[in-house]
């Protein structure tokens, strides 16, 4: 609660059990009669406590959301919490649909801005992840002469396994040319810089970096574009959207009930990835220990997304043979090309008809964590179809986007990947790393350590 | 940029502006009589005023109207656009007070005999001392908004009548370069109040559409647009401003016989504007929207700037964009001015929003500034950046976003 006070304006709220408009189930339609203007909203305030204190009592008893748990059932009935230890979103079994969008704070924006940004889209999340509206009076409850808080298109629509997950870019700690605008330089993780340039990079600035970060994952890509259009509108004024990506058909697994599911390669991807029930290997590589520095950054995790553009219609042309050599597994099975099934290990000294039977430049080989010290990262991607390019090809790919407790993983990696006898079909032409601060404490706000 | 809007324009009426001191008071009443009495003699080249300066308080200005026409007295703000009080309909011969509530600022006074144009006489005006308190009840000071956003439509109309008169004599005698001047000017006093002639059925149409929205519709293409092609011929391989249909097609310079038509229909309804403008029906259509007309106004003059303005599609020829842009900005600022002190009084959330929306207006007009001026001209379109116009826009959704919660604050 101390840590929600905004300095913008302050206003109490109420939450009741006719907040809940769009949970899950039962739906209560009964219009909200208490509650939460949009000023409210903006302002927030003490907003941030006492929401929390509404989605843990009233909402959750009321109309039977789970609340304190998550259901590992996937699906549109899921619902994430949005509190807890870890920010949702990054070992959270993978949705089916993503909308993410990067943010550069507007200039004039000060320290006070950023910290009522952060709250009043840490309430919205924490409302739309339980299947709420943004605010209680939502789409249609509020004022007939004001614009309605929430947009409207996810009305009777399940929470679909909602996930929001924020991230802070190197940007905002401190401006390519050495501005501290909001008193942070000092906190800005060391790790936390530009990626350095790769081979093949094509990268284009208005796709790539950002101040600021959001992740929303959803069964339902109403869902997801709902959440990210909802807090493109709360931030108008504080930050500007700089870039979006739609997302459909994960391209990576973080439970071992999911299937391996397929790039627009179509082969199986993520297969040796790491898996949400694996505490030893999530420690090891993806969240940040307290023993790291900076301190505020415990529990939370580095975030790269790099937008991969594929030529598909190229290697559409591609025997089957060769795309198999390239990626170093059978198309059908997912098998490594040393033999056995999609689970067994491949055996890079195995010998094939001529030569290894894993190629050295195979894709499985370079990105293997046996010829990178060990190295893994989570890999969390989407595939994107953004229509076509002038051209008339399918302009498709694979939005990577892979959370690890250092980027210098990240980084080693994509080395060892230079040589990638996929590259020919590639081209990276987006790019942006993120701090992934811890998630948010029950009445509390994203990123509040940053600030304390 | 007009086609479409004209439902939502009804519920916009447009734009006036007033500072703090407005609201409080600026009734024309003949009985007034007060110790700071100022006398003012409008003739028809002077506007006298009896003293340069005031102290803050009520003011009351004898009019006597010794010109040769109906004449009109006004007190402007400091920006010189904004209406801080004003009398009209003096006959000559006749005197008229004004009775303002004058807060501490910069003014200027000015006559209006004939009731067009710019007036005559415009003089700096002082007010000094203490900041007064607003006097009379809720009601009476939202009449009193209501009024002024009436008497600056007005202004800007009657402006616009002898302004367009000189665009089409220039138009129609072929001085095209006089008329490229004066054509991005003439039209911000259009557009600092395009909603009110929207709201006029098949007037805004006849005025203000562009090529292609006339062909949409079936109308026959008149109006600014129609000159503006003229003005600036398109290249043999120009495409209109759906981007597919090429230039020439269907249409070809006017002729001389063309242009005269062209210039008079223009006049004429320009003409019918400003009848209507001092009609009992849009003071009665401003009275039953109330200060919700005037809040909804300043939304909807953002809105003709985030659909057509920032998109370069309403002066298509001319790249005159900018101009109408900083136009319905001031119609927008102003309509805002008049209503803010209603959210002001609703407490610390209406003052957290009157106080965002001021911020977003300087934000904008600074933004336009880098660019030019309405006095001094702007740039054109073509010569903006990607980045220019992403700037704009999200200047404008700052700027909009809390503007869109004024009417439901000031109506709560």
């Amino acid at each position: 609660m101390t840590d929600g006070v905004s300095s913008r304006s302050a206003r109490s709220t109420t939450g009741s059990s006719s907040d809940v408009e769009r949970a899950a189930q039962p739906r209560d339609e009964t219009p909200p009669t208490s509650g939460l203007s949009r000023r409210g909203l903006l302002g927030l305030a003490a907003g941030v406590g006492a929401a929390g204190l509404a989605l843990g009592t009233g909402a959750g008893a009321a109309a039977g959301v789970a609340v304190g748990r998550s259901r590992e059932r996937e699906g549109t009935a899921s619902v994430y919490d949005y509190f807890g230890e870890h920010q949702a979103g990054i070992t959270t079994p993978v949705q089916d649909h993503l909308h993410f969008a990067s943010f550069d704070m507007m200039a004039r924006t000060d320290r006070d801005d950023l910290v009522s940004l952060l709250q009043d889209w840490s309430y919205a999340a924490s409302r739309m992840t339980q299947g709420l509206q943004v605010s209680a009076t939502g789409a249609v409850g509020g004022s007939p002469e004001a614009p309605p808080d929430d947009t409207g298109e996810a009305l009777g629509l399940p929470a679909a396994g909602l996930t929001i997950t924020f991230g802070f870019g190197p940007t905002l700690f401190e401006t390519a040319d050495g501005e501290d605008r909001y008193g942070l330089a000092a906190q800005r993780p060391a790790l936390l810089e530009r990626l350095p340039a790769f081979l093949g990079d094509d990268l284009d600035p208005g796709h790539s970096g950002g101040d600021l970060c959001i992740q929303a994952c959803a069964d339902d890509p109403q869902v997801a574009v709902h959440a990210i259009r909802n807090l493109s509108r709360i931030a108008f004024g504080r930050a500007r959207l700089r870039w979006s990506q739609l997302g459909f058909g994960k391209t990576s697994r973080t439970t071992a009930a999911q299937a391996t599911p397929r790039n627009l390669f179509g082969f199986k991807d993520g297969t040796a990835n790491i898996l949400a029930d694996d505490a030893d290997a999530l420690a090891a590589h993806v969240w940040v220990s307290s023993d790291d520095e900076p301190a505020w950054l415990a529990g939370g995790s580095y975030l790269v997304a790099r937008k991969i553009a594929m030529l598909i219609e190229i290697w559409d042309r591609v025997r089957l043979a060769e795309q198999e050599r390239i990626i170093g597994r059978d198309k059908g099975e997912g098998a490594p090309l040393s033999g056995g099934v999609e689970t067994t290990a491949p055996d890079f000294t195995a010998a094939g008809a001529d030569g290894d039977a894993i190629d050295v430049d195979s894709h499985v080989r370079l990105a293997h964590p046996e010829g990178n010290d060990g190295i893994r990262i989570l890999r969390r991607g989407y595939n994107f179809v953004d229509g076509n390019t002038d051209l008339g090809r399918l302009d498709a790919g694979l939005f990577f986007l892979s959370y690890q407790r250092s980027p210098e993983q990240f980084v080693r990696l994509q080395r060892s990947l230079s040589t990638d006898l996929m590259n020919e079909y590639l081209r990276h032409v987006g790019s942006g790393i993120w701090a992934i601060p811890r998630g948010a404490r029950p009445g509390s706000y994203i990123g509040a350590e940053l600030f304390a | 940029m007009s086609r479409i809007r004209t439902t939502r324009a009804l519920a916009a009426v447009a734009a006036v502006g007033v500072t703090a001191l407005a609201l409080a008071g600026c009734v024309a009443k003949a009985d007034v009589e007060g110790a700071d009495a100022l006398a003012v003699t409008s003739t028809d080249t002077a506007c006298d005023v009896s003293a340069a300066t005031a102290t803050s308080g009520t003011l009351t200005f004898d009019v006597a109207n010794e010109s040769t026409q109906i004449s009109e007295f006004y007190l402007l703000a400091d920006d010189g656009l904004r209406i801080v009080g004003e009398v009209e309909n003096i006959a000559p011969g006749a005197s008229r007070t004004l009775t303002v509530v004058a807060q501490p600022g910069d003014y200027f006074t000015l006559c209006k005999p004939g009731m067009v144009g710019e007036g005559v006489g415009r003089t700096a005006f002082s007010v000094t001392g203490e900041a007064v308190a607003a006097t009379g009840d809720d009601a009476e000071q939202k009449q009193q908004a209501v009024d002024l956003y009436a008497a600056f439509v007005k202004d800007q109309v009657e402006q616009l009548v002898p302004a367009v008169d000189e665009l089409v004599a220039a138009y129609e005698s072929g001085d095209d370069e006089q008329a490229r001047t004066l054509f991005p000017q003439v039209r911000a006093f259009y557009e600092r109040i395009e909603p009110v002639a929207e709201s006029l059925g098949d007037l805004d149409p006849r005025i203000d559409y562009r090529e292609v929205d006339a062909v949409a519709e079936g109308l026959d293409w008149t109006g600014f647009h129609r000159i503006e092609k003229d003005l600036w011929v398109p290249a043999e391989d120009a495409l209109n401003a759906d981007g597919e249909t090429p230039a020439w097609q269907d249409w070809a310079p006017s002729t001389d016989e063309e242009r005269a038509a062209f210039g008079d229909q223009l006049i004429a309804d320009v003409g019918e504007l400003n009848t209507y403008v001092h009609s009992d029906d849009f003071q009665s259509a401003l009275d039953s929207q109330g200060i919700a007309g005037i809040s909804n106004g300043a939304i909807g003059l953002l809105d003709e700037v985030a659909t057509g303005k920032i998109s370069g599609e309403e002066d298509w020829w001319s790249g005159t964009d900018l101009w109408d842009f900083a136009a319905n900005v001031e119609g927008s600022k102003m309509a805002f001015s008049l209503v803010k002190d209603f959210a002001v009084a609703k407490g610390d959330d209406g003052a957290t929003l009157a106080g965002d929306i001021e911020q977003g207006y300087a934000d904008l007009d600074a933004s336009l500034a880098a660019h030019g001026s309405l006095a001094d001209g702007f740039v054109t379109y073509a010569e903006l950046t990607d980045d220019d116009k992403r700037e704009f826009t999200d200047l404008i959704n700052a700027l909009a976003e809390p503007l869109s919660q004024l009417t439901t604050t000031v109506l709560e």
